[in-house]
């Protein structure tokens, strides 16, 4: 008896160095996650520090000043401003046909060889370099199109940056579609709704938070690209306002806040420097915002979903 | 409707299926049109009472080459619970989704052979299945609620289908139906998910009967549900054969014996011709004959444990 206890005792003992594969793992998982952490700190942490002399001089004054060839009173504003309305033109085209063009290919299309097709397309052109993209936006919006867009405008690089995240908005909007429970549509036919009733009713709610998501961070990405709009014509430090009226301004020369931070890479870093550094941290700010929003959207719709 | 008591128990008048009545001259007493000579014993025509809902002749269904179900002819009846017992794989809950051409929504799916709903073709090409599925109500095996509200839940139907009738009032009335009113009738504007499994369930059958069907199609509706709320539903579905026809897959033998007044005995069989396993009829009657006195030994050997 005392035996068998023993025996079984010692079957049962903790044996801490069994799982050393096991802990090896989850010690390289942590790693990965600390150097994400870790790189991304650093980045911040550079762009405050470097950008210091001028935000803890003039951070509001910094962020709202126009551009100048005087160092202590230039400012980003024109950048903020060039930014927010690419992300608004590139979401107001993108979003709609995007998601369009997704709710076809996952609802309407089939498995049909167009179809497949269409799908290898997609997929391929949301890993084309974002720089293609800008020579595409010079070709067309800029040149074919200048008579409408105003040439090197800002209409001309929201479409661009429009172009840019189609793929994505598509892809992301139909794992959101295919991610609605089967059981749900079931549920909609049982009752005998339409496909279209289905789509609207049931299929779309559902997906919602999940393309919101999606979709918002895609654009927030493309917002801090420099090479699209640097082709399409983005002009560092420059952005008629004052007399122009809403539509001319949005048809004539603009900048970005990436354009910004590269045109101040550009002069001499002792006097400069923290612009750049500041500009980042602008730009940082502004993907912060945009990313708050969608994730504050996302939690509403959650909720009135699950509530 | 009358309001559903609480309790789980069922009602002890109704486990045993109504007495015969004499057999009505009806079209499926033997049906002309069967010409498979496999099925010349005609389990489908077995003991027919009633009006019929549905005639189902010689029906095969196919999805792509794979044949799941071969010839099966049957006589559903009016305002009765026929159940459709068998193993996995034996083509029951597609036969049972033929009813309201929910097949129609799984890609190379399709269906050779008849099915008359009140004498009409349901399978003819002016057939419109979502006006189908408007009539013929579906309750599925996972409790499926919308993400929505208990309310928006039910009023789904009523909204798509276009009702002049008061909303409120559909709401109350289909969850009272479904003996749901009481426990949900407080927290309407909560989500529907929120609720117990036993309960999302019964909102799915108060969801399918929103739209006023004539029939009610459950695809083994507890399966998901424990002892108690699996006794809610079966009491559920007495109470309302007064108003509708149910056709209820169930893989619970005890279930079948305890809510049905008809069963049909399914089972898969290998086909020597394409070298696949295909699900047939091989008995239909009364529930209380088949399980008693079986007419097959297949039927025999399934009821008593020996397969399946």
């Amino acid at each position: 008896m005392v035996a068998i206890t023993t025996e079984l005792r010692d079957q049962l003992r903790l044996r801490r160095s069994a799982d050393t594969s096991g802990q090896i793992f989850r010690g390289l998982l942590m790693l990965a996650l600390l150097v994400a952490f870790a790189s991304l700190l650093a980045m911040i942490l550079t762009a405050l520090t470097r950008s210091w002399p001028i935000l803890s001089d003039r951070p509001l004054d910094f962020l709202f000043s126009n551009t100048s060839q005087n160092p202590d009173e230039a400012g980003v504003f024109q950048g903020i401003k060039g930014s927010v309305m690419l992300a608004a033109i590139s979401s107001l085209v993108a979003f709609p046909v995007g998601i369009g063009g997704a709710i076809y290919l996952e609802e309407y299309a089939g498995d049909s060889r167009f179809s497949r097709l269409v799908q290898v397309l997609v997929r391929n052109l949301a890993g084309v370099p974002s720089i293609v993209y800008g020579l595409l936006g010079l070709a067309i919006f800029v040149q074919n199109l200048g008579g409408i867009t105003g040439g090197r405008s800002v209409i001309s690089g929201g479409l661009t940056l429009a172009c840019l995240v189609l793929p994505v908005v598509i892809i992301t909007t139909q794992e959101a579609i295919r991610a609605v429970p089967s059981e749900l549509r079931q549920a909609g036919y049982g009752i005998g709704a339409t496909q279209w009733e289905v789509i609207r009713s049931v299929v779309l709610p559902s997906a919602a938070p999940g393309i919101l998501t999606g979709t918002v961070l895609s654009v927030a990405r493309a917002v801090g690209e420099a090479a699209p709009i640097l082709v399409v014509g983005a002009v560092s430090g420059f952005f008629q306002t004052g007399t122009l009226s809403f539509l001319e301004q949005t048809q004539s020369f603009f900048t970005a806040l990436p354009m910004q931070i590269f045109a101040f890479t550009k002069q001499p870093a002792q006097t400069w420097g923290a612009h750049a550094a500041g500009a980042s941290v602008a730009i940082l700010l502004v993907v912060v915002a945009l990313n708050s929003v969608a994730i504050w959207m996302r939690a509403r719709l959650d909720q009135k979903l699950r509530k | 409707m009358s309001s559903i008591d609480a309790g789980a128990s069922v009602r002890p008048e109704a486990r045993n299926p109504v007495p015969d009545t004499p057999a009505v001259d009806n079209a499926s007493s033997d049906d002309p049109s069967s010409k498979d000579s496999a099925s010349a014993a005609n389990p489908g025509a077995a003991g027919a009472t009633g009006s019929s809902v549905f005639e189902v002749s010689d029906v095969s269904v196919y999805y792509s080459d794979f044949r799941a179900v071969t010839n099966v002819d049957l006589t559903i009846n009016d305002n009765e619970i026929t159940a459709f017992i068998g193993p996995s794989g034996c083509g029951k809950s597609t036969m049972l989704r033929t009813f309201n051409r929910m097949n129609d929504l799984i890609e190379g799916a399709r269906m050779t052979g008849t099915l008359e709903y009140h004498g009409v073709d349901l399978y003819h090409e002016d057939v419109d299945p979502v006006a189908v599925r408007r009539r013929i109500g579906m309750v599925f095996q996972k409790p499926n609620p919308f993400p929505k509200s208990i309310y928006d839940n039910i009023a789904f139907g009523p909204r798509i289908a276009g009702t002049n009738e008061n909303m409120d009032d559909i709401v109350e009335r289909s969850l009272r139906g479904a003996g749901l009113w009481e426990e949900v009738k407080d927290r309407l504007k909560t989500s529907a998910l929120g609720l117990s499994g036993g309960q999302q369930q019964r909102l799915c059958i108060a969801r399918a009967t929103a739209v006023n069907p004539d029939v009610l199609l459950m695809d083994e509706p507890c399966s998901a549900l424990d002892p108690i709320a699996t006794g809610r539903i079966e009491e559920l579905m007495l109470e309302m054969k007064q108003d509708y026809t149910i056709v209820i897959v169930t893989h619970n033998m005890q279930q079948a014996a305890r809510v049905s007044d008809r069963t049909a005995f399914f089972t898969a069989e290998l086909d020597p011709n394409t070298d696949q396993r295909t699900g047939l009829l091989v008995e239909y009657d009364q529930t209380t004959t088949i399980f008693s006195q079986p007419a097959d030994e297949r039927t025999e050997n399934y009821i008593t444990g020996r397969f399946g």
